[in-house]
């Protein structure tokens, strides 16, 4: 398989703290890559780095064959690579709709694929006239993932969707991110939740202190349970 | 998407601050000797409010889009009076006339040339003033006061250090009178423009796309990254215009004080500040509504107290803080 994404040796600090130490992973095409890791590992500015809100100061970001470091983050979103952060980013002042519709910057809603949104998330239909900011926590979750692949992208980024969230919310976002990979859409996923991870992933990478130290197959982390004690601190009974 | 645009529910209007302009007016009447009083001062707080609303609505887009308080705005509500003063004074023929339309075209190029001016060093204002110190606040205070004291100083290069006289066109000129009721009719002409002005910016705020990527960019200019737009090009777009409505609200109210100076920009800042505040930073409709309140309340006050006519609208202010601490209409920020 193919890598869409190829990270080596990146390095990011951000004012007098060196964050990413040399960042080395691969995100192969087609798959959903989740990344892993402690609070602070580093994990967060990854995804910022690669989409150019925060700049390497070492390093190369390969996508889809082009050294995409040092570009802005417009640049970045325009190859195809739609990025949901930590805090959600929806436009809370802006209807669900004015949400989806800025997201598609190749012109009017594609009615088609607003279906298959709705099909996915039913709650944007329901509130589609209402400003985002009065929507549900799980409900700007939908939203901002919802605006994330409004257009086909090569990439999408995803940051801990899960945070925050209420068990059937997060097994509803299971169910959305399974039929994503079933578009073949590539993606890489932040997460704390290992039970989420473990369904979803079809390859891993954890940080630890700014570092890759440890990547390969999904399935064999989760049946590693020593591995998991040693990367994470936490075996996957614990999470579930 | 047929279906969802009949799904419910939308959202409302909070109309609890619009009722405030009534309510400030329906206050006042018991206070003032009369009813025609009353209705040519409400009429004047209007027109006045009108005019700082077009001062006030570029600096609150620029502070709520950039997350820049730009002190220097003043400088181009004067740089718009002045040259409103070198298009208008050599048109004296124009203005004097009996004619209305001489005289409406005698404004409108002094309007073109004020905001074309005004447009033109906002540009180069951004890119080499303010483009430098984006995310430093401290900086931008200074450097952009600094720009204030500059523009100033060049002002009485160009045009002399002495206050310059600026009546209004002849058609502009005296009341329409009703009964007892006397409405000048250069406040009539502010109100249209005013509006006009309100309704062209919510048009475009609001029905557009450039307009929904400014919307979007005040709360998150960020995320308006991250979807692929540049969002640089619209801060420009979007101080050019700050600019030139600044020159545009520099000619109204030059021609309704009947005088320019170099420090009007300085002066009216007070009130501009205060409506960009009442109105919650960044909100054009808080801005509106913010410069109406401010308009009625420096009228009716200085009328019954001359004395306490400023204080009186920074009272307005202390007391919408602490109804609302964002401003009537805040602006979701990240």
């Amino acid at each position: 398989m193919n890598n869409l994404l190829a990270l080596s040796g990146v390095n990011t600090r951000i004012g007098h703290y060196h964050i990413l130490q040399g960042v080395d992973f691969v995100v192969p095409q087609g798959g959903l890559t989740m990344l892993l890791g402690r609070n602070g590992a580093g994990k967060t500015t990854c995804l910022r780095t690669i989409m150019g809100l925060w700049r390497a100061s070492a390093g190369r970001i390969e996508f889809d064959g082009a050294d995409i470091a040092g570009r802005s983050t417009p640049a970045v979103a325009q190859l195809g690579i739609g990025y949901v952060p930590e805090s959600m980013g929806i436009f809370a002042g802006l209807t669900v709709r004015e949400n989806l519709m800025l997201a598609a910057r190749a012109g009017p809603l594609d009615e088609r694929r607003l279906d298959w949104m709705f099909g996915l998330f039913p709650a944007l239909k329901k509130f589609w006239q209402l400003p985002a900011g009065f929507l549900s926590g799980g409900q700007k979750q939908m939203l901002a993932i919802a605006r994330a692949m409004i257009e086909p992208r090569k990439l999408l980024l995803v940051d801990e969707p899960t945070k925050g969230l209420a068990p059937a919310i997060i097994a509803h976002m299971v169910e959305a991110f399974r039929e994503l990979k079933r578009t073949d859409t590539t993606i890489l996923l932040v997460e704390q939740n290992f039970h989420f991870a473990r369904a979803l992933g079809d390859t891993v990478a954890v940080m630890d202190s700014g570092r890759i130290v440890h990547s390969g197959g999904m399935r064999e982390l989760a049946e590693d349970e020593a591995l998991q004690h040693k990367l994470l601190g936490l075996s996957l009974d614990a999470h579930q | 998407m047929s279906q969802a645009k009949d799904a419910l529910p939308r959202a409302s209007l909070d109309k609890i601050p619009l009722v405030l302009i009534p309510l400030i007016a329906v206050a006042a009447l018991p206070l003032i000797p009369s009813l025609p009083t009353w209705v040519t001062l409400t009429i004047a707080g209007l027109a006045m409010g009108m005019m700082i609303f077009i001062m006030a609505s570029g600096l609150t887009l620029v502070f709520g889009l950039m997350d820049v308080m730009n002190f220097a705005h003043g400088a181009f509500i004067t740089i718009g009076a002045f040259v409103a003063t070198s298009v208008l004074l050599p048109l004296a023929a124009w203005t004097e006339a009996d004619k209305l339309w001489l005289n409406l075209a005698a404004l409108l190029s002094a309007i073109l040339a004020a905001m074309v001016v005004a447009g033109v060093l906002g540009l180069a204002f951004e890119r080499v003033i303010i483009k430098p110190v984006y995310g430093q606040h401290l900086k931008q205070i200074l450097i952009t006061m600094g720009g204030l004291i500059v523009a100033e100083q060049s002002i009485h290069v160009i045009w002399g250090p002495d206050i310059i006289g600026l009546p209004k066109p002849a058609a502009l000129r005296g009341s329409f009178i009703f009964g007892d009721i006397a409405i000048e009719k250069y406040r009539v002409l502010a109100v249209i423009v005013g509006l006009a002005v309100f309704a062209a910016m919510f048009g475009v705020l609001n029905r557009t796309r450039i307009g929904l990527l400014i919307r979007a960019g005040v709360e998150d200019s960020e995320m308006v990254e991250a979807l692929g737009y540049r969002i640089r090009r619209i801060f420009i777009g979007v101080f050019v215009a700050g600019s030139a409505l600044a020159g545009l609200g520099g000619v109204m109210w030059a021609l309704y004080q009947e005088t320019v100076s170099s420090a009007m920009g300085m002066q009216v800042m007070i009130l501009i500040f205060i409506v960009i505040i009442i109105g919650g930073l960044g909100s054009v409709g808080g801005c509106f509504i913010g410069s109406l309140l401010v308009g009625l309340m420096a009228n009716y006050v200085g009328f019954l107290a001359p004395k306490i006519a400023l204080g009186s609208n920074i009272l307005l202010m202390v007391l919408i803080l602490l109804w609302r601490p964002q401003g009537l209409y805040p602006v979701a920020k990240r």
